[in-house]
């Protein structure tokens, strides 16, 4: 399925749902940005279409910018190799929140657990979420663009 | 096997916990397991990781991206040279410049002499988790002749930080050409003793045939890269795939086998050896004349505004660098996509229902390195 296609697809389940181009001219990909609500719904889809099976989240992550966090998901198919980028807009600073895809692709739970870790953002329906790489005690949350690290060894 | 444990169950037993590590020798590093036991069968495994994170990342933040080269070698040490490409890719690909031919190729044996010597480790330690000191001592012999011809040319043999953006460091040694070749002659006589050492190996045949079997739709669910998820029947190499460098011109065969199980995950790390040698063989004597710095790189970089994401494979699977660039100096945001993380959480999946002794030698064939997953 090629990314016009896949876009007409995408669009046609979330009518809001809105479409960039990152990379490189020479490899580009395609990134669906979707609101919280419509995560799970998109995510079953995008693993059990037929055409589409993106059943290899090869990378999971967070970005803090200024006015919202980004979950940004990178998902491939194993056979075909067609790779998209799904990324959520999760507006909320205070409270971030999203729903967990670990029943999914089972990577996740933990990549999820890192996120949780580093940037505070709770998935909901985790099964297990707890720090991961931090002590328990950690306050805060390193990987935020706020976070004061008390012991300020790596600002310049 | 574990319907074994179930019928057994006649004398009532209690669940306990047992630490394994983090100083315990087979998990290679600080890594801690939390045991779950019913008498010896596991019943759970927790991993608990962390011991050694560096918050690799958020330095990289503030970091320049020839800076960030260097912090990737203390990730997956024993794939240093695939590491530091990762970041050269990335910068060079969103920059737009192609490296010289010579580059290219000095790239892709450096990788696969890393490769080499990374196996060789893991087959080593592999051995003497099981209990069969000596196979330790023949592949540091082995491994000792490639960490010299890193010295030489790169000064250093294990943090070697040889790739920068835009080329290499340092020409190749003089001598560089004919100790590889040196060592590739005397390494195809040494390989088939590996075979001899272990392979044929009746005691560990038994430990590691139809053991921790992984079938292919979970290691693609859990995301298991390298050659443990292709021991699964997974296709995931990124050489093949997505070739980069200079494999798109060598000729390799991508090792999958089907069974999945911890003796399948050895004999693919072996056969995959036997390709590495085959594709430095085609290199060493074809190594283009060219510049080994691309002149338009800059000492200080900015990469242009956007996201970029690119794939290496090192030893253990896939590495893959995600920046966020907002065209500055540092990256506004950067993920590396360990393989070892990946790869760690599946074990409590394979693991369940089996022994202790058997939970080493799983472990032993997912080759972690405790660095690469905490980062």
């Amino acid at each position: 399925m090629d990314n016009e296609s896949l876009k007409a697809k995408i669009a046609q389940w979330v009518p809001d749902a809105e479409f960039e181009e990152t990379g490189t001219s020479k490899a580009q990909l395609l990134n669906a940005i979707i609101t919280p609500d419509k995560l799970l719904e998109v995510a079953e889809k995008l693993r059990n279409e037929d055409g589409m099976k993106y059943d290899f989240m090869y990378c999971l992550t967070c970005v803090d910018f200024p006015e919202h966090f980004m979950m940004v998901y990178h998902l491939r198919s194993s056979e075909t190799w067609n790779e998209l980028v799904l990324k959520v807009k999760i507006e909320d600073k205070e409270k971030p929140e999203v729903e967990t895809l670990c029943h999914i692709w089972r990577t996740a739970e933990y990549h999820e657990r890192e996120v949780y870790d580093l940037f505070g953002v709770v998935f909901k329906n985790h099964p297990d979420l707890r720090r991961i790489l931090l002590d328990e005690e950690w306050e805060g949350y390193p990987l935020r663009k706020d976070y004061a690290d008390p012991v300020n060894m790596i600002s310049l | 096997m574990i319907e074994e444990v179930e019928t057994k169950d006649a004398i009532k037993t209690q669940e306990y916990f047992v630490n394994m590590g983090p100083q315990h020798p087979s998990t290679h590093g600080v890594l801690r397991l939390m045991l779950e036991l019913d008498g010896e069968i596991i019943k759970k495994v927790t991993p608990h990781i962390g011991y050694i994170h560096r918050s690799i990342e958020k330095m990289s933040e503030k970091d320049s991206y020839r800076q960030i080269v260097h912090l990737t070698d203390r990730m997956d040490y024993l794939s240093n040279h695939m590491n530091n490409e990762a970041v050269c890719l990335l910068v060079e690909n969103a920059l737009e410049v192609e490296v010289s031919d010579r580059v290219k190729v000095i790239r892709t044996i450096m990788s696969e002499l890393t490769r080499l010597s990374s196996h060789q480790l893991w087959w080593g330690v592999m051995g003497m988790d099981l209990g069969a000191l000596t196979t330790f001592l023949y592949a540091f012999r082995d491994r000792e002749m490639i960490n010299d011809i890193f010295e030489e040319t790169c000064g250093a043999r294990l943090t070697v930080n040889y790739n920068v953006p835009g080329g290499v460091m340092f020409d190749i040694h003089p001598n560089f050409q004919q100790r590889v070749k040196d060592f590739i002659k005397s390494f195809k006589t040494k390989l088939p003793e590996y075979d001899d050492l272990l392979s044929n190996n009746v005691i560990f045949r038994q430990r590691t045939e139809g053991v921790g079997i992984l079938s292919k739709e979970d290691a693609i669910s859990y995301g298991v890269t390298g050659p443990t998820g292709r021991a699964s029947g997974f296709s995931n190499d990124t050489r093949k795939h997505k070739p980069y460098s200079a494999y798109d011109r060598v000729e390799f065969k991508e090792i999958l086998m089907d069974k999945g199980d911890t003796f399948s995950r050895y004999k693919a790390r072996i056969l995959e050896m036997w390709e590495s040698v085959s594709i430095i063989e085609q290199l060493i004597d074809n190594i283009p004349e060219g510049d080994i710095q691309e002149p338009s790189v800059k000492q200080v970089i900015k990469l242009p505004k956007g996201e970029f994401y690119q794939s290496v494979e090192t030893a253990r699977g896939e590495l893959g660098v995600y920046v966020v660039s907002d065209g500055q100096k540092s990256p506004y945001r950067l993920k590396f996509r360990s393989p070892g993380f990946s790869n760690l959480f599946v074990l409590d999946h394979m693991v369940r229902g089996y022994k202790i002794a058997d939970l080493v030698a799983m472990m032993s064939t997912i080759d972690l390195v405790i660095p690469d997953i905490d980062r």
